[in-house]
């Protein structure tokens, strides 16, 4: 496929599905239904605002959303007190499938999702975007709305990171530009046409999550890609421009862990591919430096970065979704 | 719809309270919005717009922006033979650079503005979804206005503008104000808003006799306004709100600024201060040789409705029946320009707040509902004629 033709065809901005009311009528047109989840671990600050705006705009004036739904990791801060208060559904990650070892990361709860939410389509919206608005939301639902050949619909910015004289207009992606996008060049050029291939929002139809395994740690986004890419081609991706999101700065040495993370999935993904095909066993331990009062110092951290089966390989999932003769 | 009395009204309050909670999400979501997009005086056309584009999606009439950006949403009634005026502020002392993120907890919100005003014109926003919601329909025509160019050197100009040239008679007016419940203003205090600037030249002669910078001569000027006499009665005062000067530790500012407002029941007494001063800022120029210069910013004259006005007696019977305390406060802002054009109308407050104009401003939710409620029974009480002057 060519790059360019993709770009032209799948890529849009999201002020383009301002009419609300044509997007309603086009979803219930379909039958289909629509669930918001929102990972989260200790965002009590950002939480409420979140929910209140999608709720008002997506469910109240327009109903786009059928369901909006928290899934935390174990926050000990009041994000799920927050959350309620506000209307949304509310679930602790461990309680979801709770017969399946408890594991904890962000995809953990991504995937718990698709058990737990009702809808067609889920749409997934990181809990730490201070400037929230629906865009969020509908800018990824809509191209899954209007096009039914797209599957998978991913957010791109123009991410500024927040520094002392207020906001720099662009910037940002570090893991992105020094890692996965040199290692898609490589490895699966046409995945390039992502622009943002980190990005923690994104849509996608039931049938694409069901069926997809789910690192819970930094690789889920990175994965996804890959095997998406793999079973279904880049015709079934979209990806949507939502303008600018302001989040928190991670430091240098979180990016390294971030970095580490993907690099795992990523290589045992090249392997199970057999573009690799002889990669040794690879080390999960991540080793970074500090200097302390003039010595340097070595500190470890032990990333491994397990991963949960497709969702259509949990017996009560197929139970609860596809309950067949 | 029939007629509706009073007491009708006041059993009501209950219900329209809990209509108010019903839409909390599209209240606080307006709310969050509106304070999210900067609008420092005179640059208020994006929120404005914003405002705007609310009416239009709740299907109001004749949505639109005028001259100076106010912009405006009708409601129409049936028959609507008279026009009740709804009027919030659109603008912030906030400059675009600040960060104007709001965050939200279960209780309360924060940022820059939320309160003032950008619960007023939230609660603009919702009324209409409100009404629908409470099967009400009015039979005055409500103009919904987010007024431009308020504050400061806006010197009310947008809601100005708006009454000297509009055509349609106002019956009365209500100012919406996110802080604070029970406020209850009625009148306005005559006011005059100035700025002292003090310049001194850099050619100027430090050698000779009383030379000084220019906030030492500054601070000659805030002595002699202090030792100004004021009178107990009419109420009188002078507020010395801001100051300003000089650039760094080590040099003598060329150049130093002072914010006053001069505030009195009586017209005369505030024209006698503002004399008053001048006379004393031309007394130091000439001592020092320093520029001393006074700019008149804005001039309200003393004026309003009587407390047993029936538009003020419905309010205090409207918050007592909230369990709200009144607080009489009289007003400076757009009632002010209301009461020069004769228009009953009062200011009422919405929530309870604090750190009122600073970035952490913070407004609490609950008391919202009680706020709204309060708004929606007054205004079906002057929509009935009940609030009129017989």
């Amino acid at each position: 496929m060519n790059i360019n033709e993709w770009l032209q065809n799948h890529t849009f901005h999201y002020s383009r599905f301002w009419d609300f009311r044509h997007l309603v009528e086009a979803k219930e047109a379909q039958g289909v239904t629509i669930s918001l989840c929102i990972p989260t671990l200790n965002e009590e600050n950002t939480i409420g605002k979140e929910i209140v705006i999608f709720k008002s705009e997506l469910m109240s004036r327009y109903p786009l959303l059928d369901e909006i739904a928290v899934i935390d990791s174990g926050s000990t801060d009041k994000t799920r007190e927050v959350a309620a208060s506000f209307g949304a559904d509310v679930y602790l990650a461990e309680d979801i499938l709770p017969e399946i070892e408890r594991k904890r990361g962000k995809g953990e709860n991504l995937w718990k999702a698709i058990y737990q939410l009702k809808g067609d389509i889920i749409v997934y919206v990181d809990a730490d975007i201070k400037n929230i608005h629906p865009r969020f939301a509908y800018g990824l639902l809509a191209p899954l709305v209007y096009r039914p050949e797209i599957k998978y619909v991913k957010a791109f910015y123009d991410r500024p990171l927040a520094y002392s004289h207020g906001i720099r207009p662009s910037g940002g992606g570090r893991v992105t530009e020094i890692l996965v996008r040199p290692l898609f060049s490589l490895f699966f050029p046409e995945l390039t046409a992502i622009i943002q291939p980190l990005s923690g929002e994104y849509a996608v139809r039931r049938e694409v999550l069901e069926a997809i395994p789910f690192p819970i740690g930094y690789g889920v986004e990175t994965s996804h890609l890959i095997d998406v890419y793999n079973r279904w081609g880049m015709e079934a991706f979209g990806q949507t421009d939502l303008d600018q999101r302001v989040h928190r700065n991670q430091s240098t040495r979180d990016l390294g862990k971030m970095s580490f993370g993907i690099l795992q999935t990523f290589l045992l993904r090249a392997k199970a591919l057999g573009l690799m095909p002889e990669i040794p066993d690879l080390n999960s331990t991540l080793r970074q430096f500090q200097v302390n009062e003039g010595d340097f110092e070595q500190v470890a951290y032990n990333i491994v970065e397990e991963e949960r089966p497709p969702m259509l390989d949990i017996p009560a999932y197929r139970e609860k979704f596809r309950p067949g003769p | 719809m029939p007629a509706m009395k009073f007491g009708e009204i006041k059993e009501r309050l209950k219900e329209f309270r809990s209509a108010a909670e019903s839409v909390r999400e599209i209240l606080l979501a307006n709310a969050v919005m509106v304070a999210e997009i900067p609008a420092p005086t005179f640059r208020e056309a994006q929120r404005v717009r914003f405002i705007e584009d609310r009416f239009s999606e709740c299907g109001l009439q004749n949505c639109s922006t005028d001259e100076v950006g106010n912009g405006f949403g009708i409601l129409n009634g049936d028959p609507g033979e008279k026009q009740i005026l709804l009027v919030a502020h659109a603008d912030t002392v906030f400059d675009e650079k600040a960060d104007h993120t709001i965050a939200m907890l279960s209780d309360r919100m924060t940022g820059p503005g939320v309160g003032d005003n950008s619960l007023g014109l939230a609660v603009l926003a919702s009324l209409p979804i409100l009404l629908e919601k409470l099967q009400i329909r009015l039979k005055s025509n409500l103009l919904l206005m987010a007024a431009s160019r308020s504050l400061g050197r806006g010197n009310l100009e947008g809601l100005r503008f708006f009454l000297n040239n509009n055509r349609q008679p106002i019956a009365s007016a209500l100012c919406v104000e996110g802080v604070k419940l029970g406020r209850l203003s009625y009148s306005s205090i005559g006011m005059l808003r100035g700025e002292i600037n003090v310049h001194v030249s850099e050619m100027y002669d430090w050698t000779r006799f009383g030379a000084a910078g220019a906030i030492i001569t500054l601070n000659d000027v805030i002595n002699k306004i202090n030792r100004i006499p004021l009178p107990k009665r009419p109420k009188t005062s002078i507020v010395l709100g801001t100051i300003e000067g000089g650039t760094s530790y080590n040099n003598i500012a060329t150049h130093s600024r002072l914010r006053f407002e001069i505030r009195s029941e009586s017209a005369e007494i505030v024209n006698a201060i503002h004399e008053e001063i001048n006379d004393r800022i031309t007394e130091i120029a000439l001592e020092t040789s320093a520029e001393v210069t006074l700019d008149i910013i804005a001039r309200r004259e003393p004026g309003g409705i009587d407390f047993r006005h029936p538009l003020v007696r419905r309010s205090r019977d409207i918050l007592k029946a909230l369990q709200i305390e009144p607080r009489v406060a009289p007003s400076t802002s757009e009632l002010a320009e209301l009461i020069r054009h004769e228009i009953p109308a009062i200011t009422l407050g919405l929530t309870t707040g604090t750190n009122l104009n600073q970035v952490n401003e913070e407004v609490l939710i609950n008391p919202i509902f009680d706020g709204v409620a309060q708004l929606l029974g007054l205004l079906i009480a002057m929509d009935e004629g009940l609030c009129d002057e017989h």
